[in-house]
């Protein structure tokens, strides 16, 4: 496919595709921007909501190329660092580690990759399989109907990170609860800040009570408060901001994974039968559905020097968004990228991003997806929508995270 | 299929485990999450793809895989020509 060669972006005010879209089906992306990468390519020019004009990548391979690029800057401290919505600039204002560059970045990221390797996910998968089972045999002993979101992915990734950060068993329910008000449906913008406020305190005082102990747990905090707080290598609001950043990031995201690849293999008997034949491949399918359902829709940059990718030459200032469900379906690096196949073997995907910033949770992520899916369709062999597919309510393009309120099961 | 060299550059590596996920028995992270390689850095064989799909995976860049100059083998870490 030949398209122009394209050079720099102008503050013009000629028409251009938004971004991002809204998709139309929870499970795929959405239809404009497969249409823009087969009419002008993977790297096109598109508008921001705020009529900034921007760059959009939806092409693996250049996605890859960029994303490693340490010329394309995650510095959300630049005033010009552009945003894909309201939401998202507010929070950009707020936080720690997602929106630097190295060696910033490195350093805060250095101090928490122990407590995120495969080691110590595998240590924490007993305890996420524990609470998948208690979880699941709640909904079984209240009987039908039953909400996913609410039920089971919610709470479970809530009790992933109380167990990563070293939140005590007796103060779960809080968390849990509060941790839950951020993300629900049903309450309004003033709420979640509210509960943001009251996870911020809670944070605040259980660092200051993890000060006090003698023998420190095994949570995250409890190593950041007795080794990088105590030697004065990170402030008290350096450890705070690491717990809210990761309990946002882990937090959402997990659920919506957890919730729309339930809904998706509900839509999808034959994947369905697949997932159920063989539970020693859920790893597999697991990540398919990464790939597949692609839920970070939007990773956002700017480019702090010209880059040159294929044809196309970003200049230096120039919004940089990358759309990952629409890279993860690229024809150049997944076969019928359109087709849910959990056998394929999609460990390439860039759902969890690629380069420095790639999500510090994932080994977590995929643990929870596991122990959340095998055990919902092993133990609930009847389960299906309680509503038609069609009415289940898609959240809209500005969200962070894609995904469903609710998903309402029967069996 | 001839030797491979594999580099890890442990500066590079953000310890997202892609490596252990690959090859558990090739790869470690140490007790900083960071990666270590359970070998002398020189495989062949069956193992050379996989090292090469780990090298694809990793998110940093950290690891590098050359041919492996003729069986001498020296010490790891060092990229082969």
């Amino acid at each position: 496919m030949s398209h122009p060669s394209a050079v720099g972006l102008t503050n013009g005010t000629e028409p251009l595709p938004d971004f991002p879209q809204l998709r139309q089906c929870p499970y795929q992306p959405p239809p404009g921007y497969r249409e823009l990468r087969e009419n002008q390519g993977p790297v096109v020019r598109a508008r921001l909501y705020d009529g900034r004009p921007t760059w959009v990548v939806l092409g693996h391979a250049q996605a890859r190329e960029l994303l490693i690029d340490p010329r394309l800057s995650s510095d959300w401290s630049r005033p010009d660092f552009p945003s894909p919505s309201p939401r998202r600039k507010a929070i950009q204002k707020a936080t720690i580690l997602v929106g630097m560059d190295p060696p910033e970045h490195s350093a805060y990221r250095r101090r928490l990759i122990s407590a995120f390797s495969v080691r110590r996910t595998r240590e924490l998968s007993v305890s996420i399989q524990r609470r998948a089972d208690e979880l699941v045999e709640a909904m079984l002993e209240k009987g039908p109907p039953a909400d996913i979101l609410g039920g089971l992915a919610l709470p479970l990734s809530s009790h992933t990170i109380c167990r990563i950060l070293g939140v005590p068993y007796e103060d779960h329910d809080y968390f849990e609860e509060q941790s839950a008000l951020l993300v629900s449906p049903q309450v309004t913008e003033d709420d979640a800040t509210q509960a943001l406020m009251n996870l911020r305190t809670y944070l605040t005082t259980l660092v200051d009570r993890k000060e006090k102990e003698a023998e420190p747990g095994d949570g995250l905090l409890d190593t950041l408060v007795s080794e990088d707080l105590a030697d004065g290598s990170l402030s008290r609001d350096d450890v705070i901001r690491l717990g809210i950043i990761l309990l946002m990031a882990g937090h959402e995201t997990t659920a919506s994974m957890i919730t729309l690849s339930t809904f998706t293999l509900l839509q999808n008997p034959a994947q369905l039968a697949v997932f159920r034949a063989d539970p020693g491949k859920a790893a597999l399918a697991v990540e398919e559905l990464l790939r597949y359902l692609s839920i970070g829709d939007v990773a956002m940059r700017i480019a702090a020097a010209d880059i040159t990718v294929g044809d196309v030459t970003i200049r230096e200032g120039d919004s940089v968004m990358l759309s990952t469900s629409e890279i993860n379906r690229d024809p150049a690096a997944f076969e019928d990228a359109d087709v849910l196949d959990l056998e394929r073997g999609a460990r390439h995907h860039l759902g969890f991003g690629y380069g420095v910033h790639q999500c510090i949770g994932q080994n977590l992520a995929r643990a929870e997806m596991e122990s959340a899916l095998t055990t919902l369709f092993t133990r609930i062999p009847g389960l299906r929508l309680a509503v038609p597919a069609e009415q289940v309510e898609i959240k809209p393009a500005q969200s962070g995270v894609q995904g469903i309120y609710e998903l309402p099961v029967a069996w | 299929m001839s030797a491979v060299r594999i580099v890890a550059d442990t500066g590079r590596c953000i310890g997202a485990g892609q490596c252990v996920l690959t090859a558990a028995d090739l790869f470690d992270q140490d007790e900083n999450g960071i990666v270590e390689l359970l070998t002398d850095g020189v495989v062949s064989g069956d193992d050379v793809a996989r090292v090469r799909e780990a090298e694809h995976l990793c998110p940093a860049a950290a690891l590098t895989v050359a041919p492996d100059t003729d069986g001498t083998t020296g010490p790891p870490g060092q990229q082969g020509a």
